[in-house]
């Protein structure tokens, strides 16, 4: 960062007032990738929206014969499965619980992150020590494990698998809380608040973290896409809830057939891709929104 | 002697952590529904309530819940993790067959993908708007996206039905005959996809990241210096910035290790790569839960490993830390 920016002449008409969040969200939409992936991502979310709320079909329903190929039947745009199943219909079906673990689990993640990483950073001493201690504790258990772990002894299901993977993913967002509170703590604004009386609570929810959001919201953000690759992940092991069709598990559950028919296996894979691929252009989009220093690349 | 002094606290402290492991293991055991003589039941088929106290007695599951951690602890203390419901073998022996394996996969796309990633960062970087800049942001947030069992998986049908070139299954081809070098290629031959498979995920990551520090590197005074003397663009870009751009790469190479050994399961479960991921992909079939906690014990203990291995080599790469400059 040891560059020296020359000040450009600034326009000389007052400007009007913009918040900082409305100046982030007038530079995202200059980023073209940004931009690009929210368009997706809406559409991915109204096809999902559809699928649970518009469109009547039944995803365990047998259309025509086992691993029909695209398009090979009219009115069975994407094929059939192993069982026969539509593809499409299960694409429509199995979108609402892949994104509501993802949802759900990245929401469980952040607040724990937050919590931890407020408290540590905000009372540091013995508090910060241990609240760390705790973090790397859980850095060191392969995530993914500690989840199949959790999710083996307690039964899949939708609850216990957001569950598990809101537990093993808030590390990294606890340590980004920490570093922003440390660094806000010692702020003027902070100290000013305290001076005027401003009980510790109040500081932490009113003063230091609405400061501190920026970073936050973008980490949220990842970590929606972490959670849904983590969903798959845990589906295609045989570790999904086997009563709830997600994308994840048609994949896993196509998988044994894989050479006689890929499509299967990889229709449900780009839907996973295409979600994750738009959730990360926003998150990158609206990390370059919020840290202008970097807008320069 | 502060090498020496920092090993040990180092060690000590990586104790600490897998002790903290072993209790959480032994914890989590006691809150899932249902205990162990009840899961031995279901593998024998039916069993009267006489030999479920026998069986609970045996496994020492009548003892109070503090006794048992201790048992407990003790029995991992002299190396026993006890025996596998389903193989019916000690966890030990099972990990012991397997670990190399996953070793050999996971370290081989670590080295794959840090090479790769950094050659092509440090590329990238020279151009900061290029069409090589361009490509690496595009393929580090495609990479990240893409599930890595749907990769495998994909790469699976390539390579089997379109253009057969690779084994896609197992580490050794079946019937194998041959010496020691036959040996070594026809496991390289079989790493191949899998190790590429989970270099993908990880490439992009180490690209874009010594993109990043290379960038940031290669506008300081000393670099400016380097080239004032005339000095070569390679030896420049090879010899001065990179050598300082490789602290941030190496704190994330020790970071990964975790998530390394997470896609290293799922890549083995594609290819039928016989690791620990193997292992723990079939215990949770089987409801083994020593071995699946086995597992888990024994890559945690592999992370700390990979963690103090990382500590140590970022001391050796930047002299600052050596000499105890804080």
């Amino acid at each position: 960062m040891a560059r020296i920016h020359t000040a450009k002449p600034t326009a000389t008409k007052t400007p009007e007032a913009i918040s900082p969040m409305g100046e982030a969200w007038g530079q995202f939409l200059r980023n073209r990738p940004a931009v690009f992936g929210l368009v997706l991502l809406a559409a991915i979310v109204a096809f999902v929206l559809y699928g649970r709320y518009g469109f009547a079909g039944d995803p365990y329903r047998i259309v025509w014969g086992p691993l029909t190929a695209p398009g090979v039947r009219e009115g069975v745009y994407l094929g059939t499965d192993f069982l026969g199943r539509d593809l499409l219909t299960g694409l429509l079906k199995g979108g609402a619980p892949t994104l509501a673990v993802g949802i759900s689990a990245a929401f469980l993640t952040v607040v724990i992150g937050i919590a931890v990483g407020a408290l540590a950073g905000f009372f540091g001493g013995w508090m910060d020590d241990l609240l760390m201690r705790l973090t790397e504790f859980f850095q060191v258990l392969p995530a993914l494990l500690f989840a199949m772990v959790l999710v083996t002894l307690f039964s899949p299901s939708l609850f216990t698998i957001s569950f598990a993977i809101g537990i093993v993913s808030w590390p990294p967002t606890a340590r980004l809380t920490r570093a922003e509170f440390l660094r806000i703590r010692e702020l003027e604004y902070v100290t000013a608040a305290r001076s005027i009386g401003a009980s510790n609570r109040r500081i932490i929810w009113r003063v230091i973290l609405p400061n501190a959001l920026p970073p936050l919201i973008v980490s949220a953000t990842l970590t929606v896409g972490v959670a849904i690759l983590f969903e798959a992940g845990l589906s295609f092991l045989g570790l999904g809830d086997p009563n709830t069709i997600s994308w994840g598990l048609m994949i896993g559950q196509n998988r044994g057939y894989l050479l006689e028919a890929w499509w299967p296996v990889a229709i449900p894979g780009i839907a996973i891709f295409l979600t994750v691929f738009a959730v990360s252009l926003v998150g990158d989009g609206l990390n370059d929104a919020f840290n202008p220093k970097l807008r320069s690349r | 002697m502060g090498t020496l002094r920092y090993i040990l606290q180092r060690l000590f402290y990586g104790l600490i952590l897998i002790t903290g492991v072993v209790v959480l293991n032994f914890f989590l055991i006691h809150a899932a529904p249902g205990d162990a003589a009840e899961v031995i039941a279901g593998e024998m088929g039916g069993i009267t309530e006489e030999m479920m106290a026998e069986i609970r007695a045996n496994y020492g599951l009548d003892q109070p819940i503090l006794v048992q951690l201790g048992l407990y602890l003790s029995q991992i203390l002299r190396g026993d993790l006890g025996m596998s419901y389903h193989f019916n073998q000690p966890v030990t022996t099972l990990i012991g067959q397997r670990v190399g394996a996953t070793i050999l996969l996971a370290l081989s796309a670590q080295v794959l993908a840090m090479v790769l990633g950094v050659v092509l960062g440090v590329l990238a970087a020279r151009k900061p708007q290029g069409i090589l800049s361009g490509f690496v942001s595009v393929f580090s947030t495609v990479g990240y996206a893409a599930p890595v069992f749907w990769t495998g998986l994909m790469l699976v049908v390539l390579f089997s039905v379109v253009v057969p070139i690779f084994p896609v299954e197992g580490m050794i081809s079946a019937r194998f005959r041959g010496d020691a070098f036959d040996y070594a290629l026809n496991v390289l031959h079989h790493l191949v996809l899998p190790a590429s498979t989970l270099a993908i995920l990880f490439l992009a990551q180490y690209a874009r990241l010594s993109r990043a520090a290379m960038i940031e590197v290669l506008g300081a005074d000393y670099v400016r210096t380097a080239r004032a003397k005339g000095l070569g663009e390679w030896r420049v870009t090879f010899h001065h910035a990179l050598r300082n751009a490789v602290l941030p790469i190496l704190t994330v190479a020790g970071i990964q290790f975790g998530n390394l050994i997470s896609g290293a399961l799922l890549v083995e479960t594609v290819f039928n790569w016989p690791g620990m991921g193997r292992l723990a992909f079939d215990s949770v079939l089987r409801r083994d839960y020593p071995t699946l906690l086995g597992v888990l014990f024994f890559a945690s203990a592999v992370v700390v490993i990979a963690n103090l291995l990382t500590d140590l080599s970022y001391r050796l790469a930047d002299p600052r830390i050596r000499t105890g400059g804080r």
